[in-house]
């Protein structure tokens, strides 16, 4: 996926915008420390060079700088947020409902105005600009599909407010209804079509007048989950072969994962990381971001020791932890140790690994294509082990004593 | 599969399942059916029969033939040319007597009076001394009694009367009727006065229709789109004159257009007129009583259409380029048509046969086809020309809602 965006990119950029970059190159290290978001670590290891460059510069396609959302003036909805989107980037905001992503979303939409801060279109401040003068697509979880229209009409309404001729508006709807696979359904209405075939047409249409930006608020929300997954791939495509620029918003961290360039995910007003779907899975910054995406362990310690980049943390009763130091405060502070499942081995070879701790078996529940083990170690038995399906799979029962261990890098201490 | 549904389909006692769900079928229906039969049964005797009666009384009158037996008998030969025979007038003298006998002579005399204004009472007389007649010849005695049974229009009055269907009240209706010598005319301009209170019906039930849509759609938006907690208390305000009596309301509207009421005193106090307004007891009053009776009617069903239409889809086409106005024009109005439809439906339908209000604050010239029924049934105690205005009015109704229905479909209406 990042492959086929730096491929879009390069076509998106026109000399201007690359000589742009080249002049601001300087400003890129200087201005690294705005990028990162939410008091995280420099998540700039994260990011490609390419993709630094782009988002670091003013050239940013879309810029959040300090916005704030408050809407009863007492608790801020979106804080402080600053945020770069790069043209033909796809961009999701994840996070759970209420952490301010759709409010994000409709502000850079023009339906929710900023109580501070300002948001640039193309480096242009849209604050005063009413969102039908922001040429930007937006499709709805609810599809918000016309009912009194034909699928036709509904495609052709944002060219017709264009004021664009018959001869113009005809084709162009007949491409994008085809570009969704719709070709045959011209004179339809929304309610003779499917939840899919709706969610289709609401795409076409929010594509059908070549918005510099598109957004999507929680666009499949309302499929099933067969569905939803074809779809996801479907909006893929269409944004790698139009190279259009997408602001996603989702609480669905597969579709993130899936789906996305950049994730941006959000809780409580302010996003905790920024990175691209494998960084934020393999190296989340902080005990929210671990939690969030994907299955997690936490293992709740102190901070005994502090070596560069690792550090050792004690779990009380049960030893000391070699682990990475990712957000770390100082000796003595608690800390959240975050470890995936996948990545724990069980039974291994004493010595092998830093990390070796006896526990016993829990529970033990097949599926299918992996085990998962549910056992108690050090203190915690609320500890998941997955085991793949494959050859030389132990047999474990519940109450069978094992030994676990993981790898340094593995295990990364967070903020408790 | 195939021998568990031959199972199914032969159970224990051997009969056949069609069967046993055709006896379970008839026994839900029974049950349905008698639970409305009370309902049915109150609607067939209070409404379908007395609409029915009065429908057929538009068209039937008797009243001739059955107290004229003899004479209506006798004319049924008579070619209508010169005055009957003599048969025909010893026949008229045996009626008369009888009537005269019977004290059914009041009768005969009104139904001559409708279609020839003050000839009753020269019948009446006539019977009287007719009664004292024993032999013939009949014809000038009769008519040197009273020069009415010599003239033509007469008895071809009389000669309809042999048939108990008369077309006379229903031509009576639209300013039409009977020439002396029988043909159908257009009604003197003296008593031409229903085409014009059709029209004015019609007139006034469209302008107060309009006033009510006018007045209620932004109104309903408001109560659509406001948060509940000031869309209840405003809905509590629409609906409050729901809960007055009509009769109320309308004596309200006195007090406050009369001569010295409320609105004359106020407007005079501001000095913006020098002498009391004539706002009442004239159309001014009738249009402001009748639309302010109306305006839930009209605003109900339209609101109750609004509420249905997701806020989203105004998003939608204002991300789509559309302007605020372009947007409500093109979106939201047309999916507010079918609530629009129904309102102004059940308005102008009820306005059509308004009656108390326009008799309340109305003048002499804006008496509606209601009060013409009224004072038909409860002062004329002429039930032809009551009932064929009823016949009228219904048809024009039903007729108009069929016109709208082709053009809407009822389907589409939302009724409350």
């Amino acid at each position: 996926m990042r492959h086929s965006i730096n491929r879009t990119r390069l076509k998106h950029t026109d000399s201007h915008d690359l000589d742009h970059a080249r002049e601001k190159l300087q400003s890129v290290k200087k201005e690294h420390g705005d990028l990162m978001v939410g008091g995280a670590a420099p998540a700039g290891e994260a990011l490609g060079q390419g993709r630094a460059l782009m988002s670091g510069t003013n050239s940013a396609f879309v810029k959040f700088s300090d916005v704030q959302k408050t809407y009863d003036g007492e608790t801020l909805v979106v804080k402080n947020l600053n945020l770069d989107i790069a043209r033909g980037e796809f961009l999701t905001m994840l996070g759970p409902s209420g952490s301010g992503k759709t409010t994000t979303l409709m502000m850079l939409a023009g339906f929710e105005t900023p109580t501070n801060g300002s948001i640039l279109l193309e480096a242009r401040s849209i604050d005063a600009m009413p969102p039908h003068k922001r040429d930007i697509g937006m499709v709805f979880q609810s599809y918000a599909l016309f009912p009194h229209m034909t699928v036709e009409e509904n495609l052709a309404f944002p060219l017709k407010v264009r004021r664009l001729g018959r001869s113009e508006i005809e084709p162009r709807v007949k491409r994008a209804l085809e570009r969704v696979r719709l070709g045959g359904y011209c004179k339809r209405r929304p309610a003779q079509l499917s939840g899919g075939q709706q969610q289709r047409v609401a795409l076409a249409r929010a594509l059908v007048f070549d918005p510099k930006l598109v957004l999507m608020d929680e666009p499949l929300g309302a499929l099933d989950k067969q569905l939803r997954e074809q779809m996801q791939i479907e909006i893929k495509h269409i944004h790698a072969d139009l190279g259009v620029t997408v602001v996603y918003v989702t609480h669905d961290q597969a579709e993130a994962l899936t789906m996305s360039d950049r994730i941006a995910v959000f809780n409580d007003g302010v996003i905790q990381q920024l990175a691209p779907p494998a960084d934020l899975y393999e190296r989340p910054q902080n005990a929210f971001v671990a939690q969030f995406i994907g299955e997690n362990n936490q293992l709740h310690g102190k901070v005994v020791a502090m070596n560069g980049t690792t550090c050792k943390v004690e779990i009380a009763g049960a030893g000391n932890v070699q682990a990475l130091a990712i957000n770390v405060e100082a000796i003595g502070r608690p800390t959240v140790l975050s470890l995936r499942p996948e990545r724990v081995q069980l039974n291994p070879t004493p010595g092998t690994l830093p990390n070796i701790f006896s526990a016993e078996v829990a529970e033990v529940i097949y599926l299918g294509d992996h085990v998962r083990t549910r056992v108690s170690v050090c203190g915690h038995n609320d500890f998941v082990i997955k085991l793949p399906n494959s050859e030389g799979l132990v047999q474990l029962e519940p109450g069978a004593a094992i030994t676990v261990g993981w790898k340094t890098e593995d295990c990364r201490a967070l903020d408790a | 599969m195939v021998t568990m549904a031959v199972q199914i389909a032969r159970e224990p006692d051997g009969m056949p399942l069609r069967t046993k769900l055709t006896r379970v079928e008839r026994r839900r229906k029974l049950r349905a059916f008698i639970l409305v039969l009370p309902l049915l049964l109150f609607i067939l005797i209070g409404f379908a029969l007395p609409i029915g009666r009065m429908m057929f009384n538009a068209i039937h009158d008797d009243t001739l033939l059955t107290l004229m037996p003899r004479t209506t008998a006798a004319l049924s030969a008579w070619d209508g040319k010169d005055l009957p025979d003599e048969s025909t007038y010893a026949a008229l003298a045996e009626d008369l007597k009888q009537a005269w006998a019977q004290r059914s002579m009041g009768a005969i005399a009104k139904r001559i009076n409708y279609e020839l204004p003050g000839l009753g009472s020269q019948i009446t007389s006539s019977a009287r001394k007719a009664s004292t007649l024993s032999a013939g010849p009949y014809k000038p005695t009769l008519i040197e009694i009273n020069p009415v049974w010599g003239r033509q229009d007469v008895w071809s009055l009389l000669k309809r009367g042999s048939l108990a269907y008369t077309p006379y009240y229903l031509l009576r209706s639209v300013d039409y009727q009977y020439g002396p010598s029988g043909q159908i005319v257009a009604s003197p301009p003296e008593t031409a006065i229903f085409q014009d209170m059709f029209l004015r019906t019609l007139a006034i039930s469209i302008g107060v229709t309009a006033l009510t849509l006018l007045l209620g759609f932004p109104v309903a938006y408001l109560l659509a789109t406001l948060p509940a907690k000031y869309s209840n208390l405003l809905m509590i305000m629409v609906v409050l004159p729901f809960w007055t009596s009509l009769l109320v309301r309308t004596v309200a509207w006195v007090v406050l257009l009369q001569q010295h009421g409320v609105i004359n005193e106020m407007l005079m106090a501001l000095h913006m007129i020098s002498q009391p307004a004539q706002l009442i007891f004239n159309r001014i009053g009738t249009m402001v009583a009748m639309t302010h009776i109306q305006l839930p009617f009209t605003l109900l069903p339209i609101y109750s259409v609004m509420k249905t239409i997701p806020p989203i889809h105004i998003r939608a086409a204002r991300s789509l380029g559309a302007g605020p106005f372009y947007a409500f024009w093109k979106v939201y109005f047309p999916q507010t048509l079918p609530g629009i439809a129904a309102g102004c439906l059940l308005t102008f339908i009820l306005c059509l046969g308004y009656y108390i209000t326009p008799a309340m604050v109305g003048g002499p010239n804006d008496q509606m086809v209601g009060s013409f029924i009224a004072h038909y049934t409860n002062e004329e105690l002429n039930w032809g020309m009551a009932s064929a205005l009823g016949a009228i009015l219904l048809t024009a109704t039903l007729l108009l809602y069929y016109v709208f229905n082709k053009l809407v479909g009822v389907d589409r209406i939302k009724m409350g």
